[in-house]
């Protein structure tokens, strides 16, 4: 992995760039917004618990929008939620990212023929990762997350183009 | 100082996004400093237009959609959509024995693992997250017994008109009873962890107290009707499918840590209700018999003409479904009344009162799902 720049030129020196260390630390504590509307939520739920144990990826649920750095939308977005959701995005510090959770999320999913569903949480909110089904399992939702996290690592944080 | 102090009430908002609403409900609360004195429910945040859609897709093509309606308890909303319509086909003596059993064993696995998320999530809110870790770990071996079943962790579509999809995989009897024999100490070991806990019994004792009458009143039903004492249960007294032959009782509400239908009562009969689906279920693994598991049915049924109520008990309660045939292809009214929903109504006259801390407990006790709720 090319994460740190292995070069030691005496002891407790580490030479690397600012962008590869900061990117190191925010990928790894993705701290999600514990907002689960429907059906997802339980997967997200059981997720978060022994067996899929979304905290070995250092992410923590957090209550606040403040403080949280990813926002999983997990389950059917209403037309009455929407409006929230947006509020809720808008709290979020930047930079801050979207997980769609499930098919409801997504495109409706299922319920996209009803009147009072949003077809697509992207129609509101700007989406980084979408993710099929309905719900997904598990194991999905920790391999959306670690795609996540490869994306991060990415990114030019100091060095953004102007 | 001699002049009075001027006081107001101060009106705050809890929810739609809030970690212990259980999803997206709101209150509109009116405060007398810590204290609530007024308390107005906002539903509909969740409100998918189920009922609209089921005007437009096929008899059959509506049971996905049961699944959602409430998904901690998929099975049991199955079930209780199919077998509406089969009472309204009138091919109730129809189903195969064996695809009868096969109902039961499923729905009560799904209300064990729905109680065990309803209790979780009461200690949650209460702050103790231990035991809620604990559940979903448990809850993981009834979604593999269920996934072995049918293939989905929550959403089955398993139960189908006219019986089962499939027939249960050969290792499906052994396990589930291997599951029961080591889940029934779990849940003895969890009720050591913190329902016997006195700060627990503190924080759920005397608070929210629904006198039996109150109850009848706002028709409360399922668990937290019992909880106010009143022995009523759908399987017990309106039975369907195998369970009159079945052995088991009723837990109720006895006011052990105080009052009679207090915030401890409606939980206690939860955890004692787990017991009871696992004394259902073991007796179903003996009777279970062999043969057919589906019983003939056309791909597209085309209802007669009518209208049925049917009623069955899901772990939030009394779920009854209203279906109204013209004996097309898709149903031209559905109806659907749900425990949630009841539950809801009377959380404005009990959380008169009380203090904002206990709200928490409150909507905790009652169990409310939010699209049970909106649907």
């Amino acid at each position: 992995m090319k994460t740190l720049y292995n070069k030691f030129e005496s002891d407790n020196i580490v030479l690397t760039s600012l962008d590869h260390l900061v990117n190191l630390a925010r990928a790894n504590s993705m701290w999600y917004l514990l907002f689960s509307t429907a059906c997802c939520g339980i997967e997200l739920m059981q997720t978060g618990g022994p067996r899929g144990d979304l905290e070995r990826f250092g992410s923590a649920p957090r209550a606040v929008p403040r403080t949280a750095d990813l926002m999983l939308v997990a389950g059917t977005i209403t037309l009455k939620m929407a409006e929230r959701v947006k509020i809720l995005y808008e709290q979020m510090a930047e930079p801050r990212y979207v997980i769609s959770m499930g098919s409801c999320a997504n495109s409706g999913g299922l319920f996209q023929s009803a009147y009072s569903v949003l077809d697509g949480v992207d129609r509101v909110i700007p989406v980084d990762i979408y993710l099929p089904g309905c719900p997904p399992r598990p194991e999905a939702l920790l391999s959306a997350l670690i795609d996540l996290q490869k994306k991060v690592k990415k990114e030019p944080y100091f060095r953004k183009k102007k | 100082m001699t002049s009075a102090l001027k006081t107001e009430y101060l009106t705050i908002n809890m929810g739609p996004q809030h970690p212990s609403t259980h999803g997206v409900i709101r209150f509109i609360l009116k405060t007398d400093g810590e204290i609530i004195y007024e308390c107005d429910p906002d539903v509909g945040y969740l409100h998918r237009g189920i009922e609209k859609i089921a005007e437009s897709v096929t008899w059959q093509g509506f049971v996905p959609y049961t699944d959602r309606v409430d998904y901690v308890c998929a099975m049991n909303s199955n079930l209780s959509y199919c077998m509406a319509v089969e009472k309204l086909m009138g091919m109730e003596t129809e189903i195969p024995k064996r695809a009868e059993y096969i109902r039961v064993i499923v729905s009560e696995l799904n209300r064990i693992s729905s109680h065990a998320v309803a209790i979780g999530a009461a200690d949650m809110d209460m702050g103790a997250f231990t035991p809620f870790v604990h559940f979903l770990r448990e809850r993981e071996h009834i979604n593999d017994l269920l996934e072995m079943a049918c293939g989905a962790r929550l959403t089955y579509n398993y139960i189908c008109i006219g019986g089962v999809h499939n027939d249960l995989p050969p290792a499906f009897l052994s396990k589930t009873a291997e599951f029961l024999d080591h889940f029934e100490i779990v849940v003895e070991q969890i009720n050591r962890l913190i329902s016997y806990n006195q700060i627990f019994i503190k924080r759920f004792a005397n608070v929210a107290v629904v006198p039996p009458k109150m109850a009848i009143d706002y028709n409360l039903v399922g668990p937290n009707l019992r909880g106010s004492g009143i022995k009523f249960d759908v399987r017990k007294d309106k039975p369907y499918s195998v369970y009159s032959d079945l052995d088991f009782d009723i837990p109720i509400g006895s006011g052990r840590a105080g009052t009679l239908g207090d915030c401890y009562d409606r939980y206690m009969v939860r955890v004692e209700e787990i017991r009871e689906s696992i004394k259902i279920i073991r007796q179903c693994l003996k009777q279970i018999p062999a043969g057919e598991t589906k019983a003939i049915v056309k791909s597209t049924i085309k209802p007669p003409k009518g209208h049925v109520y049917f009623r069955t008990e899901t772990p939030r309660g009394d779920t009854g479904y209203f279906l109204y045939s013209d004996g097309k292809t898709s149903p031209t009214r559905l109806k659907i009344r749900t425990g949630s929903f009841t539950g809801m109504s009377i959380i404005p006259e009990i959380a008169r009162g009380v203090f904002i801390a206990d709200l928490v407990a409150i909507i905790g006790s009652l169990d409310i799902v939010a699209p049970e709720l909106d649907r």
